[in-house]
Order: C-alpha cells, then sequence, then structure tokens
C-alpha cells in the first residue's frame, strides 16, 4: 500500500517539479508541492485503490499530509469497516 | 437540478443542421435560418457542439464551407454511440450533464443517449425553430463574459494544445502563458457577473446560496461586508471574471460567506491563490479566518480546496452549515508563475 501511495504522489509531482525528493514522513502540501485539483485526485485515488470511503469528516488535511499519513488513514478506515473493503 | 439553463446545444448534422445525408449526397443544404439560432444562441453565451456520426474531414469540409464552423466547440463525428459523444463533450467544457440539449432528429439515438445520460435533456430537431422563444435557452443575464464564452473556449484549447506540445514541467509552461490575477473589490458593473457566478458555478462553489444583484449590492453598501472579484488573464486573452469572495466582517474575525470559482479555471491552479491571499490579509489585521462550507453533493472539490489552504473544521450548524477556520500559520508564497495585483483597501474596514 505505502508503494502504490508513494508512485501516486511521486508520479504527479514529477509533472509539476521533475527531481522531487521527498520522504514518507514530509508534508507535501506544506512543500507547496500539491495543489488542490491533485488532492481531489489523490483522494479518490485512495477510495478506489484501496476500497474505502473518505467522508466529509474525514477531510482533515493530518489524514493526508504525508504517505505515512495515508498509510494510517486508509487502514485505520479498512479496520472501520466502512464503504465495504473490496479484496 | 431540473430544468436548469442549457450551456451547449449538442447539435446532429444530418437532416437537423442541414437537409440530406452528407455521404449519401454531397449537394446538402442548410437548415432555413440556421445560422441565425446559431449566431442568436451565441450571443447568449450558450455554446455548440455536435454529435455526428459522420466522416469527420468531410463534415468539417462542408461546415466550414457553409461558414459555421467555428461555432462548434470539440465536434464529435465518429462513428460511435451518440451518448459517448455527449460524455466527450461533457467532459471536454466540463459542464454538467443537466446542462445539455441533444438535437437529433433520429429517435433512436435521442433513446440512446437518453437511456445512458438521464439528466440531458433530448429533443426532437425538427423544433430547433422554436428554441429562441425557450425559457431554458434564455438566462437571466448575457453579460460581457457571456457573449465571450466561446472564444475563451477556443483560448483554453489553444493553451492546452500547446502544453500537450510543451516539453518539461509544468511549472515553466504555466510561467510562460505571463498570467496576471487580479483581485478587485467589486463595482456596481460587476455585480451582474457576479450574480452569474452564484447561479453557474456547482463543483467549486461553498455553499451553493445564490445573490441576486440587489442583496449584492445591498452587502456592498453595507460596511460589514466586502464582495472580491477575480479576473484571470493570459497571453491568449482574459478568462473573465472567474471568482468571487463575499467577506463578512465580525468581532475579531472575518467570514467567507461564500467562495466560488468557474470551472473554466480548474487547471490554473488559482483557487489557492485568493485563499493565501486573504490568509495573509487577515494575519496582517491580526484577525480569525472563518469560512462556510454547505455540501452540496456536487462540491466536495471546494472542501478540499479549503482543506489543502489550511482550513479545519470548527463547528458544524443544523442547517447543515459546517464552520472552518484557518491556523493562519504556514502560509506558503504566492506562486511566481502569476502576476497577481491587487485592488482591495483594508484599511479603511
Amino acid at each position: 500500500m505505502r508503494e502504490k501511495i508513494r508512485a501516486m504522489v511521486e508520479s504527479n509531482l514529477n509533472i509539476f517539479n521533475s527531481g522531487v525528493q521527498f520522504s514518507d514522513d514530509d508534508n507535501i502540501f506544506r512543500k507547496g508541492f500539491v495543489d488542490s485539483l491533485f488532492a481531489v485526485q489523490l483522494i479518490a485515488y485512495l477510495e478506489a485503490e484501496f476500497g474505502i470511503k473518505v467522508a466529509n469528516k474525514d477531510l482533515d488535511i493530518n489524514n493526508f499530509h504525508s504517505v505515512n499519513k495515508m498509510v494510517s488513514f486508509v487502514e485505520r478506515k479498512r479496520q472501520e469497516g466502512t464503504g465495504g473493503a473490496s479484496r | 437540478m431540473a430544468n436548469a439553463g442549457v450551456k451547449c446545444v449538442v447539435w446532429d448534422l444530418d437532416n437537423t443542421i442541414w437537409d440530406g445525408t452528407l455521404l449519401e449526397n454531397d449537394s446538402v443544404s442548410l437548415k432555413p435560418r440556421i445560422q441565425e439560432v446559431l449566431g442568436t444562441l451565441d450571443r447568449r453565451g450558450i455554446l455548440h457542439s455536435i454529435a455526428s456520426r459522420n466522416d469527420r474531414d468531410v463534415a468539417m469540409a462542408k461546415l466550414r464551407e457553409f461558414g459555421i464552423a467555428d461555432y462548434f466547440l470539440y465536434p464529435e463525428i465518429r462513428w460511435d454511440a451518440k451518448s459517448v459523444s455527449i460524455r466527450n463533450i461533457q467532459k471536454n467544457l466540463n459542464i454538467g450533464y443537466d446542462t445539455l440539449l441533444f438535437l437529433d432528429d433520429q429517435p433512436f439515438d435521442r433513446d440512446e443517449v437518453a437511456s445512458v445520460h438521464g439528466e440531458v435533456w433530448c429533443l426532437d430537431s425538427s423544433g430547433y425553430l422554436e428554441l429562441l422563444g425557450h425559457p431554458r435557452l434564455n438566462p437571466k443575464y448575457v453579460t460581457e463574459d457571456s457573449a465571450l464564452r466561446r472564444r475563451m473556449y477556443l483560448d483554453d484549447i489553444a493553451r492546452r494544445k500547446e502544453e500537450e506540445a510543451f516539453v518539461g514541467p509544468k511549472e515553466s509552461f504555466l510561467r510562460e502563458l505571463n498570467m496576471v490575477f487580479e483581485i478587485s473589490e467589486a463595482q456596481e458593473t460587476d455585480l451582474m457577473r457576479a450574480e452569474e457566478l452564484t447561479y453557474r458555478t456547482n463543483q467549486l462553489n461553498a455553499t451553493g446560496e445564490k445573490y441576486t444583484v440587489e442583496s449584492l449590492d445591498a452587502m456592498r453598501r453595507d460596511g460589514r461586508y466586502k464582495i472580491l472579484v477575480c479576473e484571470l488573464k493570459d497571453k491568449y486573452g482574459s478568462y473573465g471574471k472567474i471568482g468571487l469572495a463575499l467577506v463578512e466582517r465580525m468581532p475579531g474575525a472575518w467570514k467567507l460567506k461564500l467562495l466560488l470559482f468557474s470551472c473554466r479555471v480548474l487547471s490554473a491552479g488559482v483557487g489557492g491563490v485568493l485563499l493565501t491571499y486573504l490568509r495573509n490579509a487577515a494575519r496582517d489585521q491580526g484577525v480569525r479566518l472563518l469560512a462556510d462550507f454547505r455540501d452540496t453533493g456536487h462540491n466536495r472539490m471546494m472542501r478540499v480546496t479549503y482543506m489543502v489552504s489550511g482550513f479545519a473544521e470548527q463547528a458544524q450548524r443544523d442547517n447543515g452549515f459546517i464552520i472552518l477556520e484557518n491556523d493562519l500559520k504556514d502560509v506558503p508564497a504566492l506562486p511566481d508563475f502569476l502576476d497577481i495585483r491587487i485592488n482591495v483597501d483594508w484599511s479603511a474596514w
């Protein structure tokens, strides 16, 4: 899961700014790499790829601002069992 | 939304725009007064496109010969089902299916489109002369922006073509566009366009609240509000007035009662620019920055824009409104590919 999320972020960042380096803990929003259009695509990707449903109350930057935060968020949503995780 | 104003009319060609079948008989002739219908709708800010099963090159040559080719944006002339063409047009224009009108002489094609896209309004094209009088094709306001709408989409197509051909990072491309983003306090002459924006925008609209010229004018005169309008220009031309913010002054805080952007600027990434500007302004004035948001079912993009700009949920109201608050921390620098011009005076507010 981590690799997939990282690849998704990486492929988009490279369109904007080639050769960007970031760690799994880096805040990709604060670094200014990410605009809202990409954030929407990122959330749609997490929903489709990992079978979760991102509710309005989940729209908190702390759930998405780094690769590691996204991994924990997806794991937590899967445990909650909302949205019927697909396998 | 039933009976939404039509933003684009999608025309069939054979026996709709012209009499006859192009590939069977080269001597087709335009339907009577079709140019008048196309031209009048165009001036009202309603776009035109095409969904036709035909040979693309032959059909485009014929449209040019008739002198009407330039009216049509993203013409879909191909051998697929018309529902596919409608989907492509909807995607390219980025407008709602409920704002499309599809005209075809063939009941089969109308039914096929209706079965796939239930929100598209499908009509028998033989009634085309009655279109001009229909309420859904008579927008309440025809503003400077509506009359230029097709021009703006054509500029956008030119931009996209150049962007596709451009080799290198996107930021370098944006820099080459010489974009100017202007934030101004609304003048009386802006109010009609401001009202139009509150009625036309869905995806990038924080509350979905509609405001009339009268209510906006009352707010403009009332010292508690500031109405900001944004205009975006680049080397291809102006996108027009594409953003609107209503700011309410409260004790120790500013509240964004409404924030919206036209979907035309989605890819230009300017949504965050106005918020960055407002965050800096609020911090400079020593006030908190709040914002209203209401989930309309279409506007998640705006909720995410707020999130990315450092707004977090602070309270929920019974009426479906959420109050967001900005931490005013880590405000990013304004992007250097934009020339940002500000005509707003906060000092006397």
